[in-house]
């Protein structure tokens, strides 16, 4: 029976996150339009969470590009197909790949970063601080971070795919030896503006999950080193496993 | 003691948290032009006092007036324009680890005003100057002592000429040069600035040489109140062991706890 009464308490708790979140949403979406009259701040946190993030972003999205050129040219080749591999590059980057991974490693980079800062605001009491001297934390300090994350992430993401592309084909032609025309040309060829508006939406979306969770769970941390902590665990943990179901959800949707 | 009107009133307030009561019909006046201590020993909620007098949080019941108005029924925009009226202290200092000095104190200007960034400057190296920290001006908070982090958070608490300074604890963790300092700059603010100060703290001596009027909070309720003179005279045991000091009294040495003897001999912890 306890455990019952723990799987509903859980359940209760989730569901209360939930509203939690589609209440800050909507509060952060009203008061976005008049982010944008202050601009610098806009302009520092994109330059927190996306300048600051390029180096992981660029070297991850190297290496997947070159598993993929490697695993990629290894099973087209048992059908004689290797010039395709052009084609399955591009598409896996660009409507799987450079989105979802690039969010875990922003929740993973911007959004911890993100959350304690945040939570340590909230335990030095310079959140309070603010109220008290009437500006109000929403609009001076939360807004503008999430807003940075939301523009930064779709671009990261381009960014992820792009190198990633130059990955693949530095294996793949390079040194399998795939014809350099029929790899790009195929590809060129073959994917189509759908395929690139599904990259776009996934990474939009994904920038607008990884930093709602981001800046809710340091805006509400607990103000104590362990609650510090625990926040930025949560927001890893919780923009992981949103990005991936969310990631379905569009997927079958554009199908 | 003063014919005005007093800038702070509250009346039968009550406030409880997870069901401990820390108010329970607390009354006090705060006379404007005055530098009023609240004391009391720790735990008797002096910044929880503060926290509602300026409504980060809400009394259950009761009213608390600032300047004639209802805190607990304003609208944000009306509080937001209330605040703006006043200044706080905290504990920590509270400044923005961002910014350096200069753009710490230069925040609520350039929140709330438009003025040109020459003007800012100025009003900025005024408010150090009377902290004496002109020198300090492009430290990050990081790099100040502790004594430095609470002048700066001053400077930047009246930086927008408030009515009100609200202290909350100005010397925990100072050394005595520090907190000499500190205490002749809220005794010359009030007096310069013409501005009321209320200062929670339980620095008995410290205090008392600079407050005009002392309120000693104890059991959610104000057990006395009067000039710093009155009360080192006052001769009621609550008064006398927080004044004195004493480690036990009517203020309890132990947290309430089940039999000593019998938890010492129960084999499993307390049943």
């Amino acid at each position: 029976m306890s455990v019952l009464r723990d799987l509903r308490s859980s359940a209760v708790d989730t569901l209360a996150t939930v509203g939690e979140l589609a209440a800050l949403l909507v509060r952060l979406t009203a008061a976005s339009p008049r982010a944008f009259l202050r601009i610098d701040l806009i302009g520092a946190q994109i330059y927190n969470a996306g300048a600051l993030s390029l180096v992981i972003i660029m070297l991850s999205g190297l290496f997947v590009g070159m598993v993929l050129g490697l695993q990629g040219f290894q099973l087209l080749q048992r059908f004689g197909s290797e010039e395709a591999l052009g084609t399955a590059a591009a598409i896996g980057l660009v409507k799987e790949l450079g989105p979802v991974v690039t969010a875990l490693l922003f929740a993973g980079r911007a959004g911890t970063a993100l959350a304690s800062e945040l939570g340590l605001m909230r335990a030095t009491d310079q959140l309070s601080a603010m109220e008290m001297m009437a500006v109000d934390p929403i609009q001076r300090v939360v807004v503008p971070r999430f807003l940075g994350g939301v523009i930064a992430m779709p671009l990261l993401a381009a960014i992820f795919s792009m190198i990633g592309l130059y990955g693949a084909q530095l294996i793949g032609v390079q040194i399998m030896g795939v014809d350099s025309g029929s790899f790009w040309s195929q590809m060129r060829a073959s994917v189509a503006i759908g395929d690139i508006n599904e990259g776009i939406v996934k990474s939009l979306v994904f920038g607008v999950a990884c930093s709602l969770i981001a800046v809710y769970e340091g805006y509400n941390a607990v103000p104590t080193a362990e609650g510090v902590s625990r926040a930025t665990t949560r927001t890893v943990v919780n923009s992981a496993v949103l990005t991936l179901f969310l990631d379905y959800l569009i997927t079958a949707s554009f199908l | 003691m003063n014919q005005a009107p007093p800038i702070i009133e509250i009346s039968d307030l009550n406030y409880a948290v997870g069901g401990r009561a820390i108010f329970s019909g607390l009354d006090m006046q705060i006379p404007r032009g005055s530098v009023t201590a609240i004391m009391g020993p720790s735990g008797t909620g002096k910044t929880t006092l503060l926290r509602l007098i300026t409504r980060q949080l809400r009394a259950d019941s009761g009213k608390v007036r600032v300047g004639g108005l209802d805190v607990d029924s304003l609208t944000r925009p009306a509080l937001y324009e209330l605040r703006r009226r006043m200044g706080m202290l905290f504990q920590n200092g509270a400044l923005l680890t961002d910014l350096d000095v200069f753009e710490n104190v230069a925040f609520p200007l350039r929140e709330h005003t438009q003025l040109p960034e020459r003007l800012i400057r100025q009003l900025v190296l005024i408010k150090l100057q009377a902290v004496g920290l002109r020198g300090a001006i492009d430290l990050m908070p990081a790099e100040l002592s502790g004594g430095m982090t609470r002048r700066v958070a001053l400077a930047r608490a009246f930086v927008m000429d408030p009515e009100i300074l609200l202290y909350d604890e100005p010397f925990v963790g100072l050394d005595p040069i520090s907190m000499g300092v500190i205490l002749r700059l809220i005794r010359r603010l009030n007096d310069v600035l013409g501005i009321t100060s209320i200062v929670v703290s339980h620095d008995v001596q410290e205090i008392s040489s600079v407050a005009d009027l002392v309120y000693l909070l104890s059991g959610g309720k104000v057990v006395a109140q009067g000039t710093p003179q009155q009360l080192q005279a006052d001769k009621s045991e609550v008064v006398r062991q927080f004044m004195g000091g004493l480690a036990d009294g009517p203020v309890p040495f132990h947290y309430p706890a089940p039999d000593y003897f019998g938890e010492l001999l129960a084999r499993d912890g307390p049943t």
